[in-house]
């Protein structure tokens, strides 16, 4: 599996791939798209670099780090649930909204986007976790 | 139309039943992976055939009655999530197993207990 | 009702603190000791709120009840959570002493936090769906636990726990279907209200037995049961202690919870289909175990004819039965840790779970003897433990109601329980050493074993002895149990969002 051609597209590929994944988080904040897919085409990317250069030397990326993504996902879709509580008359998951405006170009952020960023962590997490214990050799 | 989604799913259902009584592991997996395709298809039609519009997709408020239920689809959309990590978990498994036994026969294993 | 989220959020942090403190066996082991000693201080506080108002609601998200997804905690759910919290303590402190580096540094005390989430999630929710997530969470827990280390043995058992155990979770979703393409509503309460008020279809009567075949799956009943002494024996102890605690005891839970609200008004149908089922249960458990020598089989297999007892209160739906079979549900929580740990520090000890390597135990350590021997009596039935008391309400309920056939049943089990307890005792503790038996190991047994194996043991007398104090709480439990438009009430006209 390890040649030339497969290496330089997959070194090329893995930043886009990333902006591409965070891109497709973000678009599901109102159309089709969200935390799910996106975490899946970023743990895709890492499985990718895998592919071609093997576990050990994708291991050493500093993104590889899967069950402390899943740890600080969990911690953010926390977080979200209790931002309810925090802010406004809410209760405990409720959704917080708020829109920023600068220059005609507004920006609406909420606690669900928060709770979709944990997603998009725990599942690229949870992907690069099962898919590198299953291309390890030796175990 | 319903006929054929209702079929559909009884041969999902049969397949699966099929394959969960093979010897082979590998088999009993692709089996479970069966019997949850089939009840996501029967989870997603409790919502109704209907060829209606998907709800509030462009902000109106348009007669309820045109409307296809969401519900369904946001409980699809979980039980597919729960899905695909017991499948991960399951390919784990099955990959640990081969490696420790040596086969993915079932069958194999009660005759060399111990 | 805020408080009604503390069982879930703790566990939940836990999980995220112990991922971040991976590394540090030390950290894990203090954090997770802290997180349950919080567990049980909230389940206790809830129980003390329950004085009340008896039922307290919550609406998560503030949604109201029918749409949103409601947590409900009435005095059946509460004593089942303070029960979970209360042996989570010893069976962690245990673990630490029990369970090697290698799979502690593997996730342990996660998904002991992860199991414990699901267990807690399953008791208070009010939704079905949501119950199917917190069965998922609490299966994917387990799967990884025992699979964990993966020895060769585990992974064996673990297939068919994991084949059942999916198959049961498809017919959930499948059953959860058919409900909502009839009644329009996933909220237990409106569900029960839909169906009181407009009488049952055909099938949504389907959708019923497929929840019933799929928690009697999950519970182990017959003819289910078959994944449970071929997967609990595998993995360490302490972890089969906590499955034996919790896993199949929510299934039984479900089960009470959805006969109360969905089909008691179908008594005719569904009471001797339960009797069948509870009879055979028992019956089955209790003479496959009669048939074992390992300790582990024998107790997995007590863990099969003990659920029988359970469905059995269920089946009675009286006020004594009910109680009894909650009381029964405690018990067996209690004994079955305590007599797995006990087996555990045999093993240690002694180097072997088979009743035939064993013996000499009273000679060598009559503490150990003495730690077992608690569970044993209590499993068994005998006064003042409380395994005689759960069984006495059961077979009075079954009087009481003219059940005979069940009540003799339940009787001759017990005695056939006694004689499978006297074996393991006369083969472990009483007979003189075997000669061909594995050198006791001399390595010093950890303290923290021995004091999280007294624990329960002592937890297990002191349920028996303070049963008449305790009682209130239980038969409170089962007339609420009765009267499943309290529950429905409750949920239904709680409509303003949770706001403390």
């Amino acid at each position: 599996m390890e040649t030339e051609i497969l290496k330089i597209a997959a070194k090329h590929l893995k930043p886009f791939l990333l902006i591409l994944s965070l891109f497709v988080f973000y678009r599901g904040h109102n159309e089709p798209g969200g935390g799910f897919i996106g975490g899946l085409m970023a743990g895709m990317a890492l499985v990718l670099y895998a592919g071609a250069f093997g576990v050990e030397e994708a291991k050493k990326l500093r993104l590889a780090k899967p069950l402390f993504f899943i740890g600080l996902g969990f911690g953010l879709a926390l977080i979200s649930s209790l931002l309810g509580l925090l802010v406004g008359q809410g209760g405990f998951m409720t959704a917080v909204w708020n829109q920023w405006q600068f220059a005609g170009f507004s920006l609406k952020l909420g606690s669900p986007l928060l709770f979709d960023l944990g997603v998009y962590f725990v599942v690229a997490g949870m992907l690069v976790k099962v898919i590198f214990s299953v291309m390890e050799e030796d175990v | 139309m319903n006929l054929i989604i209702a079929v559909l799913i009884g041969l999902l259902y049969a397949t699966g039943a099929y394959l969960l009584l093979r010897r082979s592991i590998v088999k009993l997996v692709l089996g479970i992976l069966f019997l949850s395709y089939a009840t996501n298809l029967l989870l997603f039609f409790t919502g109704g055939l209907s060829l209606m519009s998907p709800a509030f997709d462009d902000g109106s408020y348009p007669d309820l009655s045109q409307l296809s239920d969401p519900l369904p689809q946001a409980l699809i959309l979980t039980a597919i999530v729960i899905g695909f990590g017991l499948a991960a978990f399951s390919m784990v498994l099955i990959y640990r197993f081969f490696k420790e036994t040596g086969t993915v026969d079932l069958d194999e294993l009660s005759d060399n207990k111990k | 009702m805020m408080i009604l989220f503390l069982p879930i959020l703790i566990p939940l942090l836990t999980i995220i603190l112990l991922l971040i403190v991976r590394k540090k066996l030390a950290y894990q082991h203090i954090l997770s000791v802290l997180s349950v000693v919080a567990q049980l201080i909230v389940a206790l506080s809830i129980f003390n709120k329950l004085g009340e108002s008896t039922i307290l609601v919550a609406q998560a998200g503030g949604w109201p009840a029918p749409f949103g997804i409601s947590f409900l905690a009435d005095y059946t759910a509460t004593i089942l959570l303070i029960a979970v919290a209360l042996l989570a303590l010893p069976i962690v402190i245990y673990s630490i002493g029990f369970i090697d580096k290698v799979r502690q540094q593997g996730g342990l005390f996660v998904l002991y936090q992860g199991l414990i989430l699901g267990v807690n999630g399953a008791f208070l929710t009010a939704d079905i769906f949501n119950l199917y997530v917190w069965f998922e969470v609490m299966l994917i827990s387990s799967f990884v636990l025992i699979t964990l280390g993966a020895a060769k043995q585990q992974l064996r058992g673990s297939v068919k726990y994991l084949v059942m155990n999916l198959l049961g979770s498809s017919l959930f979703v499948a059953a959860i279907g058919l409900t909502y393409s009839q009644l329009g509503t996933l909220n237990m309460a409106d569900i029960a209200d839909k169906i009181m008020k407009q009488g049952s279809t055909p099938l949504l009567n389907s959708a019923i037995m497929l929840f019933f075949i799929a928690f009697g799956i999950k519970a182990a009943v017959f003819p289910f049961f078959f994944w449970l002494p071929a997967s609990y024996p595998t993995p360490p102890i302490a972890i089969t202690a906590f499955f034996g605690a919790t896993l199949t005891k929510v299934g039984v839970y479900v089960m009470l919870r959805f006969y109360s609200l969905f089909a008691n008004m179908d008594e005719a149908f569904w009471q001797p289909i339960i009797f069948i089922v509870a009879g055979l249960t028992m019956l089955f458990g209790v003479l496959m175990a009669a048939s074992s020598y390992d300790i582990r089989k024998i107790l997995s297999f007590h863990i099969i004819s003990q659920i029988g007892y359970m469905l059995m209160g269920i089946g009675l739906f009286s006020l004594i039965g009910l109680a009894g079979a909650l009381f029964f549900i405690v018990h067996n929580m209690f004994s079955k840790t305590a007599a797995f740990m006990a087996a555990g520090l045999i093993k240690r000890f002694k180097g072997s779970y088979d009743l035939n390597m064993l013996g000499g135990l009273y000679k060598s350590k009559p503490i150990l003897a003495f730690l077992f021997l608690i569970p044993a009596l209590s499993l068994a039935g005998i006064p003042p433990t409380s395994g005689f008391f759960g069984k006495l309400f059961l077979v009075m309920g079954g009087f009481q109601s003219g059940e005979w056939l069940i009540t003799i049943v339940a009787i001759v089990v017990s005695i056939l329980t006694l004689f499978s307890m006297i074996k393991i005792w006369n083969e472990a503790v009483w007979k003189p050493a075997e000669e061909k038996a594995v050198e006791p190991s001399n390595q010093k047994l950890n303290p923290l074993i021995i004091a999280a194996s007294f624990a329960m043991t002592v937890f297990t007398l002191f349920l028996g002895l303070t049963v008449f104090w305790t009682f209130d709480s239980f038969t409170e439990a089962a007339a609420q149990l009765l009267n499943p438009q309290l529950y429905i009430d409750a949920v239904l006209n709680n409509n303003r969002p949770a706001l403390n």
